[in-house]
């Protein structure tokens, strides 16, 4: 197959009334109309969705993969942002 | 109600969805675009879907033990009673989404008439169909203008997709004799005419494409007489079923 030279949209797909849409994955289309088609010929096809989202794949801005010592190592040594890191008082019971 | 008539006229709208199935199928592996080869593959499946349960239903109406596959893989090309529009070959993509969009505009709005009519069992078959046929139009529609009002190229394909078929179309609002014979148990094909037309001039419209002028028509195919292309495709689909009878995977 020729390479296409469609824009890149990103597929979101919601499985059931109250859960979130989820990244499925991404698929070339001319427009959103197009690209709301093939999501559901795409990824629809077993039943997953009750609802889709498409977004232009340009349209997303993604973290620098040189930036991850900056954005993502401080957390590793913050225990006090885990709950499991407090102890409950036995007076609380369950929580 | 004569039970001939019905099974032929139950016959015909199977061999419609099963032709142009199978044409569908043939393009799995050279669709233009990874996308489109599922988008057909799936249409293909619910048209197939389709005509398996109409073959079943013809199968029972007839009486004659024949199933599903007897009728589909058994039958010669003077057997089969589909429109000629839907054996005419894929050509490039344009004119496959002109064959899409021809068929499509009518069955949308044929399968509610059908699911709307007194017969149940037809009835049921046709309210399943309704809601595939309303997707496959919409695709073939928005395809349409996507490439009529697209490049010089897209457009001069699509165009002349649309013009090779039309003589096509004419049979589309003709009634079989199977048809007439059955009188309120048959959908009302002239009745389908006005919404057929206003819907292709909608889509021409919006993708800036000629209307091709009324010529003449070509025969329905219902009575079994078809043109070149059925044949040689009837050839491959059948080949297994033909060499080993009764053959199961």
């Amino acid at each position: 197959m020729p390479e296409p030279r469609l824009p890149l949209w990103e597929v979101f797909i919601r499985p059931r009334n109250g859960l979130a849409h989820r990244h499925v994955g991404s698929l070339h289309a001319a427009d959103a109309a197009m690209a709301l088609l093939a999501a559901r010929d795409v990824y629809t096809r077993r039943g997953e969705g009750r609802s889709i989202w498409v977004v232009p794949t340009s349209a997303i801005q993604a973290s620098d993969p040189d930036d991850k010592d900056a954005f993502f190592d401080p957390a590793d040594d913050k225990v006090y942002r885990q709950p499991t890191h407090y102890r409950v008082p036995d007076d609380v019971g369950d929580m | 109600m004569s039970a001939a008539a019905r099974f032929r006229y139950v016959l015909g709208l199977a061999d419609d969805q099963l032709t142009l199935g199978h044409r569908l199928s043939q393009w799995t592996g050279r669709a233009p675009l990874l996308e489109e080869e599922l988008a057909l593959a799936n249409i293909a499946l619910d048209l197939i879907g389709q005509a398996r349960a109409l073959y079943q239903l013809a199968g029972g109406i007839e009486g004659a033990g024949r199933d599903e596959d007897a009728l589909a893989y058994g039958r010669d090309e003077r057997g089969f009673l589909n429109l000629q529009l839907l054996e005419q070959p894929n050509g490039d993509f344009g004119r496959t989404i002109a064959r899409q969009l021809l068929y499509g505009a009518l069955m949308r709005d044929y399968w509610p008439a059908l699911a709307a009519s007194g017969d149940a069992a037809l009835a049921a078959i046709a309210g399943k169909a309704a809601k595939e046929a309303a997707y496959h139009y919409r695709h073939a529609a928005e395809w349409t203008v996507r490439l009529g009002d697209g490049t010089a190229e897209s457009r001069r394909r699509m165009q002349a997709g649309l013009d090779e078929l039309w003589e096509y179309t004419g049979a589309f609002f003709e009634m079989s004799a199977d048809e007439a014979a059955l009188g309120d148990g048959a959908v009302d094909r002239p009745g389908l005419r006005p919404g057929w037309d206003a819907a292709i001039g909608r889509v021409l419209a919006r993708a800036t494409l000629m209307r091709p002028s009324a010529t003449w028509m070509a025969a329905s195919g219902r009575d079994g007489v078809h043109s070149e292309h059925l044949e040689p495709m009837l050839a491959e689909m059948q080949i297994l079923q033909r060499s080993y009878p009764g053959l199961t995977w």
